[in-house]
């Protein structure tokens, strides 16, 4: 049974209700200008229409060549995707870096805080769309090119520019949009 | 198939959710005809099937099936059993799938067993559960679905990260999350009670064991994952005021006022507005939490799987839901009757005084988390850390603990100070002798430490006297449980300042055979050793450490490296000695024959954790007391009306 | 029973007076947390901004930068690191004494948090290392462009 009602009460100010309301209202706003800013791979990357860093990688794998700022440089626009072995997302995406490589389009990597037999073993796995793989053991070419995770890719022009950053999985539906920059990247 | 079972099994539990949430409406607008017999089967028979379905993730997740993709990324074959199944709700997909299960069970359980709220509540209640239900369903069908395939299957999983197989770490979100839930219960009460206006005595006492559950889940959480992080992090620390730590500070706090409160108005049918407006924003806040910790939005020392879309959508859900809830407050609350009155000293007003005090605490933790997010709207950086947190929360922690050392002794309704005044006297001379001892005996400790000792002498020998001058063995469980709860707060508060106070640092790069002194302990360091483990290596540091001349004890701490996935490590290895730690971390060889060690001696800082514990205890044991109570009154009214059919034949 | 002097409120003002101790209490807390929000939050610089717009010589703040490479250099105490911190514009001498986190490396990211010293060195409480498991500033995704050129002249 409910309470037996009280004798007439006072009411509480309307306006005193509605302050918590207001309070809440305001913390969305705050949230939601904080969540619209960059985090997402849309973000137009500070790296972009900046040349490569100078690097020169190892051969991480032993039939491919190793990876340097030279091999960019030859009017050739071309995709370097940062994995490592022990990165699964980077196997998801094996399949989109293979159709890419198919279509003609060249593909190079670099494979980050590994071991040889590991990358070699992940290759055979996943296959190896890869026309050379750089070995980076420090991250050293990963952070100077701006990337902070794996997988990342950048498509690179044919005069070493970085034109286009994907962060995070290759997508199929990604695929439109990548094939997209790489024809940019020929201009 | 069972991923495919499980599946169908969650769109089912969902439908039903939708139509407890339709015939409950409709119930409430008084048009529902019949389909109010409809809700509460619907609420339990949902809370089965949520079960049902966590448990085919669970499955799927011992076996290792590779073929879902979330087993793929987030377990291994070569994982122990149990952290295989701790895995299952490791992630951000099994995770919302627990919450939605404890939801659902909750939702069943409440629709099972209440006989004590107004039909008409209830229906309002199980309304807005399965409103609140509702939203992370949509979630996990529409945006995190946990059983979709990965074709082919994957070879192994990926998800073998060592920092997270660890038993506290795999059962410390289980914890949280039955505190987030069980606060969402007493929202859902809140709001039935809001639409129904039915605020009172009747709705309290339903809503009550919820509230003390879900705190006593909370505090364990809390208490576990500052341990946690202590001893794993390598730093020493117990606290960082990181926002995902604060994450579930600030649920805990608003929980501790509406337990408070809720108890007022269970059986003094006072602070109406007050309680209604607690279960809101209790619950608010671990939604806020949730998604504070999701999206990625704070920069945090703890690196969940954020992704800004999930945060986006959690979001969305909490504009919803506390928006309306809010709105349904501005547009209710004015009728709520007021309760009856009392004078300002008294028990009520003590606890008016707490609540207060608490919601203070709770804005300042708030303006701390999320000052960074406002900044940057002004494209500055910062961080907020303890010299901000810890003289604001102490300047509204002290009075409220001042306060809650006189109001337990308080005479509900009406008192005077004069009355209590003996006790008081006894707790007075308690804390300034605390105070002029740690002036005598010690150098000085700081403002805050030293405040700390004294109210925490005060408030230790405080909170026994409610137990005077009481017959021991009648004394209700529920008085049991007050008294070991604010004891576990004093002894809490005790190691907090003890650690600020007392903790003796020392920082060396030594050679095999040397000594460190580190307060009363005799270190010698042994050298290094090279040792290995099951997917590991490790440079472990062999020292010995005696205590004021006791036997002396191996302590060996471990810099580890891990080499699937590759990560580094610090094992600090710790001692324990009368409440204090010997805490010890190897670091880097530093030139050729020297290495570096990091010692501290912490007297007393076992009592946080043991604090914490006691503080759920004394939960626990209210809710038993409260529990056992209402069994046996129910047994009670049962006999008496078997009686009087038998007496009236 | 005693007559109790009662400290009456009058019953239409109970109400009242709870709602208004209430908010005194939330704002008082709110200028509190304000005031102290402005003077203890620490601010996050790079080295260019740290030189050009030094802190109160007392105020906890971060600095965050590169670390050079051929800079990290230990102290005889065996505990004590000296290393330079840039940011393609300007560097910053930094002291930590501890134990270092395990991915602090030369040529790689990391935020110190300290105070700024009166000799233009910067003295470290703590270091967070980027790409340490468990710390990933936003903060330091603007700085790569700077890195890159730093990062470059001091590897060849």
């Amino acid at each position: 049974m409910s309470a037996p009602p009280s004798r007439p009460s006072t009411r509480i100010s309307p306006w005193a209700l509605w302050v918590p309301l207001i309070v809440f209202l305001g913390f969305l706003v705050l949230v939601i200008h904080g969540l619209s800013r960059p985090g997402s791979t849309e973000v137009e990357s500070t790296m972009i229409g900046k040349p490569l860093p100078a690097f020169t990688l190892p051969p991480a794998a032993g039939d491919r060549p190793g990876l340097s700022t030279y091999d960019f440089a030859d009017e050739k626009p071309r995709l370097l995707n940062i994995f490592a072995s022990w990165c699964v997302p980077c196997a998801i995406e094996a399949p989109q870096l293979q159709a890419l490589s198919d279509e003609g389009h060249e593909v190079v990597g670099v494979a980050i805080r590994d071991r040889r037999e590991h990358v070699a073993a992940f290759l055979v796995k996943h296959g190896n769309p890869f026309a050379r793989i750089g070995k980076d053991d420090v991250s050293a070419v990963q952070l100077a090119i701006g990337s902070s995770g794996v997988p990342e890719s950048f498509v690179i022009d044919g005069t070493g520019v970085i034109r286009y950053q994907h962060i995070g999985v290759i997508r199929a539906e990604d695929l439109p949009l990548i094939r997209e920059k790489m024809r940019e990247a020929r201009q | 198939m069972i991923a495919e079972l499980g599946l169908a099994a969650l769109w089912l539990a969902a439908a039903l959710c939708a139509m407890q949430l339709l015939a409950g409406v409709l119930a409430v607008a008084g048009k529902g005809g019949n389909l109010a017999g409809l809700v509460r089967p619907a609420a339990i028979v949902q809370g089965m099937l949520a079960l049902f379905v966590l448990a085919a993730l669970i499955v799927l997740f011992a076996r290792t099936d590779l073929s879902v993709l979330l087993v793929a990324m987030n377990s291994h074959s070569a994982k122990p059993l149990i952290f295989k199944v701790a895995g299952a709700w490791g992630n951000h997909e099994g995770s919302m799938l627990l919450w939605v299960t404890v939801m659902g069970l909750a939702g069943g359980f409440v629709a099972l067993i209440d006989r004590r709220l107004p039909e008409r509540t209830m229906l309002a209640t199980l309304a807005a559960q399965a409103f609140v239900s509702l939203g992370f369903y949509a979630f996990l069908l529409f945006s995190s679905n946990p059983f979709t395939r990965l074709n082919p299957p994957a070879i192994e999983g990926a998800g073998l990260n060592p920092l997270l197989q660890d038993l506290g770490l795999a059962f410390h979100p289980p914890t949280l999350y039955f505190g987030y839930v069980g606060l969402s219960v007493a929202f859902s009460f809140a709001v039935g009670a809001l639409v129904t206006r039915e605020v009172g005595p009747l709705f309290a006492r339903a809503m009550r064991p919820w509230v003390l559950g879900a705190w006593i889940f909370l505090t364990l959480g809390i208490t576990a994952g500052s341990y946690w992080a202590y001893y794993e992090l390598g730093w020493g620390g117990w606290w960082f005021w990181d926002p995902v730590e604060n994450a579930s500070l600030m649920p805990w706090l608003a929980a501790t006022a509406l337990l408070h409160s809720v108890g007022v108005l269970a059986s003094r049918d006072a602070l109406r507005t007050w309680t209604v407006m607690l279960g809101v924003v209790a619950f608010s806040m671990s939604m806020i939490g949730t998604f504070l910790v999701r999206s990625g939005i704070l920069t945090s020392v703890h690196a969940f799987a954020v992704d800004p879309e999930r945060g986006a959508f959690i979001l969305v859900l909490l504009a919803i839901y506390i928006g309306g809830a809010l709105v349904l407050f501005g547009l209710n609350a004015a009728s709520i009757a007021e309760g009856k009155r009392f004078s300002l000293v008294s028990r009520e007003g003590a606890l008016v005084v707490n609540n207060v005090m608490l919601s203070a605490i709770l804005a300042v933790v708030l303006f701390g988390t999320l000052y960074p997010l406002v900044t940057e709207a002004f494209d500055t950086r910062v961080s907020v850390g303890p010299p901000y947190f810890n003289p604001v929360g102490a300047a509204f922690f002290v009075p409220m603990v001042l306060v809650l050392m006189v109001g337990p002794l308080l005479r509900w309704r009406q008192d005077r100070l004069e009355r209590v005044g003996k006790p008081l006297g006894i707790v007075w001379t308690a804390l300034f002798m605390t105070g002029a001892i740690l002036l005598a005996a010690t150098a000085w400790i700081g403002w805050l430490p030293w405040i700390g000792l004294m109210l925490a002498a005060g408030l230790a020998v405080a909170s026994w006297l409610p137990l005077r001058g009481r017959n021991l063995r009648r004394t209700p469980l529920a008085v049991w449980g007050m008294v070991m709860a604010h004891f576990g707060l004093a002894v809490a508060v005790a190691g907090m300042a003890s650690e600020s106070a007392f903790s003796v640092e020392k920082l060396v790069a030594a050679r095999a055979g040397e000594q460190v002194t580190v307060g009363p302990w005799q270190v010698q360091f042994r050298g290094i050793e090279p040792v290995a483990g099951p997917n590991w290596t490790a440079l472990e540091a062999n020292l010995t450490a005696a205590y004021a001349g006791s036997p002396p004890v191996a302590v060996q701490p471990q810099a580890r490296s891990f080499w699937s996935p590759p990560q580094q490590t610090s094992e600090a290895a710790l001692v324990t000695r009368r409440f204090g730690q010997l805490y010890a971390v190897v670091g880097e060889a530093a030139d050729g024959d020297r290495w570096q060690l990091r010692l501290w001696w912490k007297p007393f800082v076992t009592l946080i954790w043991l604090g914490g514990v006691l503080i759920a205890l004394g939960g626990l044991l209210s809710l038993m007391g409260r529990v056992a109570f209402d069994v046996r009154r129910a047994f009670a009214r049962r006999r008496i009306a078997m009686r009087r059919e038998d007496m009236g034949r | 029973m005693n007559t109790i002097k009662a400290q009456r409120i009058k019953p239409k003002h109970q109400r009242l007076v709870l709602l208004v101790i209430a908010f005194v209490v939330l704002i008082a807390a709110g200028l509190l947390a304000a005031w102290a929000l402005r003077s203890q939050a620490s601010y996050f610089y790079v080295p260019s901004e740290i030189l050009a717009d030094a802190p109160e010589p007392d105020r906890a703040v971060r600095l965050g930068g590169m670390v050079e490479n051929g800079s990290l250099r230990t102290e005889a105490d065996g505990v004590t690191i000296a290393f330079v911190v840039g940011d393609g514009k300007a560097r910053v001498p930094v002291r930590f004494t501890g134990i270092v986190p395990s991915l602090f490396v030369e040529g790689s990211g990391v935020v110190a948090e300290g105070k700024m010293g009166a000799d233009g060195t910067f003295i470290a409480d703590n270091l967070l290392a980027k790409h340490d498991e468990n710390y990933v500033p936003r903060e330091l995704q603007d700085m790569d462009a700077h890195q890159a050129r730093q990062v470059v002249s001091e590897t060849r």
